[in-house]
């Protein structure tokens, strides 16, 4: 199976570490060839420098050929433009979309993109924690 | 009526102020702190600062009423889809229009079902192709939806086709004349018009078969 991944910060390089590690065909693209040391030394996909907006960039990384593609930039409206031009342009059915603002992953995600936003997660992860604390209880004060 | 216009640079500024003049209700949007202040002293309650991409910003710029037409005007292409479909999907804004920045991101727009679009570089490209007369075919319309365009050819002396009637052309699949101007006057293109040396034409043609109608009109 074949993954592309586009944008290669801290999230997208362990997204395609792990993904290489389980066997998959990884190609990496980020606008930034210094982006290429997070996947270490030893990196065995391929790496195509240049930005996610460019369908010619896209296609090089091979995403007529893909079977999911992670979209993992820094910026959330690059993310939904491009997860967008993924699924409807190319026809990639698995397309996985970072989307920092809960809002517009929400919009987005009802209009049909898988949407994962990190923001909302830890959101419910700290409420959680918060909840979970041992508190003793204080006596109310008048 | 009232407008939404996100993004307060040279454009949204500009764009904004001749819409008030004009005697319209405006917000204008805009994200950045030191262009936010300046554009305070002009339009003080008219512009808020915020990212247009944020829902709540939109909505406390009035975009639930909605508007009669929001504007994406700021400098990233990115952000005027963003703010193009959030306006025209979520909230039911009858007209949605857009601008495009590098015109290499056309194709994500038009993808988008994004439209009407500007493209101040494609405009200009446009004119330049009209006024340097060495580009022989102009392109005068492009219609987006339908997958069509309208371009200008003048015919020479040396054409191939001068002499010729209509039907006798072999013209590329997808591609009709529409009109012959001869003398400052027009006539639709029929099949019995003959073409002659000097006439200017207008031809309706998918995207992309310039190349064919040029070798057949012109022979190069």
């Amino acid at each position: 199976m074949k993954a592309l991944i586009i944008g290669c910060g801290r999230v997208g390089s362990s997204i395609a570490l792990v993904l290489l590690s389980e066997g998959w065909e990884v190609a990496v693209v980020d606008e930034n060839v210094d982006a290429l040391s997070r996947l270490g030394s030893n990196w065995a996909g391929s790496f195509v420098v240049g930005h996610g907006m460019d369908a010619d960039v896209l296609r090089e990384a091979g995403i007529e050929e893909a079977d999911a593609v992670v979209v993992s930039t820094d910026g959330d409206n690059t993310n939904i433009v491009i997860g967008q031009v993924a699924q409807k342009r190319f026809g990639i059915d698995c397309v996985v979309v970072r989307i920092l603002d809960p809002a517009r992953a929400d919009f987005y995600r009802a209009r049909g993109l898988r949407t994962v936003c990190p923001t909302k997660t830890a959101i419910d992860t700290l409420t959680e924690a918060v909840r979970a604390c041992d508190i003793p209880r204080q006596e109310a004060t008048v | 009526m009232y407008v939404i216009v996100a993004g307060g640079g040279k454009v949204g500024a500009n764009v904004a102020r001749s819409l008030l003049r004009l005697g319209n209700e405006v917000t204008l949007i805009e994200q950045r702190r030191d262009h936010f202040e300046r554009l305070e002293e002009e339009f003080e309650h008219q512009v808020q600062r915020g990212d247009a991409t944020e829902l709540f910003v939109l909505e406390r710029a009035g975009i639930t009423r909605p508007p009669d037409i929001v504007l994406a005007l700021t400098g990233d292409d990115e952000d005027n889809m963003v703010i193009a479909q959030i306006a025209k999907e979520k909230y039911g804004v009858p007209k949605v229009i857009a601008r495009v920045n590098d015109p290499r991101n056309q194709a994500h727009f038009d993808l988008l079902g994004i439209s009407p679009t500007i493209c101040a570089t494609s405009g200009i490209m446009a004119l330049v192709e009209h006024e340097v007369p060495e580009h022989e075919l102009i392109h005068l319309l492009e219609l987006r939806k339908e997958n069509l365009e309208i371009v200008e050819v003048q015919i020479d002396r040396n054409s191939p086709v001068a002499g010729k009637r209509v039907e006798g052309l072999k013209l590329p699949e997808g591609a009709r004349l529409i009109s012959v101007m001869r003398e400052g006057k027009a006539e639709i293109a029929v099949g019995s018009t003959t073409l002659e040396a000097g006439d200017q034409v207008l031809a309706i043609l998918e995207p992309g078969k310039e190349d064919e109608l040029r070798r057949v009109l012109l022979k190069r």
